[in-house]
């Protein structure tokens, strides 16, 4: 039973570097702003050729 | 489908779907309601910015009315105020841009670089309306970056007052967060080690009790010296005050069951409490955070600083240099071009000025000026340029004086809570029955259990659920009244609300709509000749005739050809061969009488008069079912800024003459309130302008009423969107029944209360019962006052 100290150490353990990691994002300002990012993802990089495909897309419809 | 959709980019601007003119201005075949916007499209897609429409149908904003001047922001002091930071290289600036609205905005700006190489970086915060731009300081000045955004037609805001906020952001929620987040992280823990106990240990695992006994204190640690710290120091801090606050049974519920889990854990003698603790620290910070709930794009705080400019063009003898407002003395000779806003009282020395006072009184119709008039601060310039010589410094100008008053010193007075007033008796209650416990079972001999009743009672008693019904059924109720364009400064605001038994109205802009004049026509007018009408005034920018144009309400059809305009006088032109003319008697050559309210149009078409178009002042819809619902068990008064004009057809909506006041001046509009609040009256002021500031921040609670949340309103209590004005009462029963739903769930937390006082008052409160009890009165307390405030506004025609 004595593995049981070992288990509960490393149990523990594990939830405070998950508590450190909320602390690291919260502290870089990850936090700050939960709406642009999502919105952010989505737009395409290249920005060349890129108006026709979507012009064209929207004509599919 | 296609057909369809073509049609309707035809007959709107490409980029900012306005109306088109007759004739639009086009490139690449596409369609544009002015210069302004047709220069923006221009702009993006020789940059390769053309996705810019993409995302999204129009995403622009008309870019008719725009004509700003950055040459203030070539002064050092002024730029170094602005930035967040800056070296030899690289700055970064944050500004707040109120045009951004979609996703459009967001990609736009934050492919800047594309336009200007030397900015490193943009992002967008979107909810709060704020983008953070790095840029090379060497190869881009602060004053080209910002012009670069106004001539993509998204023009920051810069005010005196946002340089001043900024500088105090907060950083509390962050603090908040994380200390929920350790008070999380240990209850979770300390219920996993607790559990064993509970469902019982074999005698094989008994040597794991102390291990897991020790663990719990450790956890116990963080949660009452780092997340529940607030509580002691709140406590402490009312204590000397000699204020006996919810913070006070808390903060011993806290100490008291940490001391006794040290006692029992340490002497071997029990569990201790700390599951109950962490639950606790956990659920309370929770509310409290719901407490914090904040608006990031609206601002309750604004004074005259936030609307008056920076800077102002100042003139020596023959040279132009932008002055730092404050730096403005009476006597200097200031600049004012067309949109730019007078900042202190000044006479007018060349120019013709017309000036827009809407944000002072609300009034949307222009003021003309002539020469050695004083113009008061405040006011937008419309036309050209003039130049004005100033005569009072910019904090004692008419306006701006009123934040001398006292009522701008200091917070306003807290509002007192029903939880404020409620914890003081519930704290003296909870000692005497400690106390008294105790002393029973002293007087039987019996001290540990003494002890234990004693501080049994202090644990169970610990109003974690009396705590919580005020955050969660002032936020819920705060959440409903967002969803219906009512914006509450914070939580208390709804108790306050619910208190108002005075009502008092601005008339210009608050009862009246700003954007909606109404127009009757006298004589007779056939439908085609209306038709004609609209599309000669089509062509006019005068108020007037826009203002028609908006009611008369019906598309292009013919083209005005010799149209001619006489500034503020009239209009005529050819429309489909016959001969129009529109405006003042005097222009026409009539000799009649003009109406005793409103401005009229005249009209004379193929030199034969068919009678005036008379404007009067609409007021809001629902204004008179408000005032039918209100007066039933309120008082209503009116305070108008504007000559008597109105009375006559006011009289119906406030039958008692006495309580309607006219001419008033901003500070007497303060002292009003002052009056009645000193006859004991709880009052709530409705305004808009500036000039109702100083009413607004004397009154109990004040509400600034607005047609576009995103525009300038002064500082408030609560902001309510024009369209939402019909609600009011609705929003007033609302707060009611929401004070009701915080009685209810009090008496619910209390009979919580009473069942465990049962256990502990004869010393035989086991942790369990604590435990089970604890979460239990939460949850049910989360639940109702959720349930209950949604039920309510169901009933209220508020979801």
């Amino acid at each position: 039973m004595n593995i049981l100290y070992l288990l509960i150490g490393f149990s523990i353990l594990l939830a405070l570097i998950f508590l450190a990691a909320f602390f690291w994002a919260s502290k870089s300002g990850q936090n700050d702003d939960t709406y642009t990012p999502a919105v952010r993802m989505l737009f395409d990089d290249e920005v060349q050729e890129k108006i026709e495909d979507i012009k064209s897309d929207e004509d599919h419809v | 489908m296609i057909i369809e959709k073509n049609i309707a980019q035809e007959t709107q601007c490409y980029h900012c779907g306005d109306d088109l003119p007759n004739t639009p201005y086009m490139v690449d075949s596409k369609s544009f309601c002015c210069l302004g916007c047709k220069g923006v499209y221009q702009l993006l897609s020789n940059h390769n910015l053309g996705n810019y429409y993409a995302y999204n149908d129009v995403p622009g904003q008309t870019q008719k009315n725009k004509a700003s001047h950055f040459e203030y922001l070539d002064e050092a002091a002024i730029a170094a105020n602005l930035v967040d930071y800056t070296d030899e290289k690289v700055s970064v600036i944050t500004l707040y841009i109120p045009a951004i609205h979609c996703s459009s905005c967001i990609w736009l700006l934050e492919h800047l670089h594309q336009i200007n190489p030397a900015v490193i970086q943009s992002r967008i915060d979107f909810l709060k309306k704020q983008v953070v731009i790095t840029f090379k300081n060497q190869e881009l000045s602060l004053r080209k970056l910002i012009e670069i955004l106004a001539s993509i037609g998204y023009e920051p805001l810069i005010s005196l007052q946002d340089v001043v906020k900024k500088q105090k952001s907060d950083h509390s929620e962050g603090h908040l967060i994380r200390k929920i987040a350790v008070a999380g992280f240990c209850f979770g823990n300390v219920m996993l080690l607790s559990f064993p106990d509970y469902f019982g240990l074999s005698a094989l695992e008994q040597e794991f009790r102390t291990f897991f006994g020790w663990l719990n204190l450790a956890f116990a640690l963080p949660v009452v010296f780092y997340s529940g710290r607030d509580y002691f120091i709140s406590a402490w801090n009312n204590l000397k005050n000699g204020i006996l606050n919810l913070d006070f049974p808390l903060a011993l519920g806290i100490a008291v069951m940490f001391i006794r889990s040290i006692v029992e854990i340490v002497g071997n003698t029990g569990a201790g409490f700390v599951d109950t603790l962490c639950g606790l620290v956990f659920f309370l910070l929770i509310g409290k955070w719901m407490q914090q709930h904040t608006y990031h794009h609206l601002s309750f705080e604004r004074d005259y600083r936030s609307y008056f400019p920076v800077a102002v063009t100042l003139i020596e003898g023959e040279k132009e240099r932008p002055l730092p407002l404050n730096e403005l003395k009476v006597g200097n000779r200031i600049l004012i071009r067309s949109n730019e806003i007078i900042p202190a009282d000044a006479i007018l020395l060349k120019g013709e000025a017309e000036m827009d006072f809407s944000f002072v009184t609300g009034e949307s119709l222009p003021v003309k000026k002539v020469l050695g008039e004083v113009v008061y601060a405040g006011g937008r310039q419309l036309k050209g340029a003039i130049e004005l010589e100033v005569v009072k410094p910019v904090s004692q100008s008419y306006l701006t004086q009123l934040w001398n008053n006292e009522a701008f010193f200091g917070d306003k007075t807290m509002i007192r809570t029903f939880a404020d007033r409620a914890s003081k008796y519930f704290s003296i209650v909870l000692l005497s029955i400690a106390m008294g416990a105790a002393a029973y079972w002293m007087l039987h001999d019996d001290p540990s259990k003494a002890v234990a009743s004693f501080t049994a009672v202090l644990i169970i008693a610990c109003p974690c659920a009396l705590a919580l019904s005020s955050p969660f059924t002032l936020s819920a109720v705060l959440s409903i009244f967002d969803k219906n364009k009512f914006y509450l400064k914070n939580t208390a605001v709804v108790e306050e609300l619910a208190r108002i038994n005075t009502f008092v109205f601005d008339k210009t802009g608050t009862i009246t709509n700003p954007e909606n004049t109404g127009f009757t026509f006298e004589g007779h007018i056939t439908a085609e000749e209306k038709q004609w009408v609209n599309d000669l005034a089509r062509n006019s920018g005068h108020p007037l005739s826009r203002e028609l144009v908006k009611w008369l309400n019906r598309p292009a059809k013919y083209t005005a050809v010799k149209y001619m305009e006489k500034v503020g006088r009239g209009i005529s032109g050819m429309i489909n061969g016959n001969e129009l003319k529109l405006g003042s008697a005097s222009f026409l050559g009539l000799k009649m009488k003009s109406p005793t309210q409103g401005a009229a149009v005249h009209i004379i078409i193929n030199n034969r008069y068919l009678g005036f178009f008379c404007s009067k002042q609409q007021w809001r819809s629902g204004f008179k079912d408000l005032i039918f619902k209100l007066g039933k068990d309120a008082d209503l008064h009116l305070l108008s800024g504007d000559q008597d004009q109105d009375k006559q057809t006011l009289i119906p909506f406030f039958p008692r003459a006495q309580q309607m006041h006219f001419a008033q001046s901003p500070q007497n509009k303060l002292d009003y309130i002052h009056n009645l609040q000193q006859s004991g009256r709880k009052v709530l002021m409705f305004g808009d302008g500036l000039n109702d500031a100083g009413a607004l921040k004397q009154s109990d609670l004040g509400i600034a009423v607005t047609d576009n949340i995103n525009n300038f309103s002064p500082g408030c209590d609560a902001i309510l969107d024009g369209a939402s004005f019909q609600k009011i009462p609705m929003f007033i029963k609302q707060a009611k029944d929401a004070v009701k739903v915080i009685h209810i769930s009090f008496g619910i937390s209390l009979t919580y209360n009473a069942i465990g006082l049962y256990f502990a008052v004869q010393g035989m409160l086991s942790p369990l019962i604590a435990a089970v009890l604890m979460p239990i009165s939460t949850i049910t307390i989360i639940l109702f006052t959720s349930i209950a405030v949604r039920l309510y506004a169901k009933k209220n025609q508020l979801l």
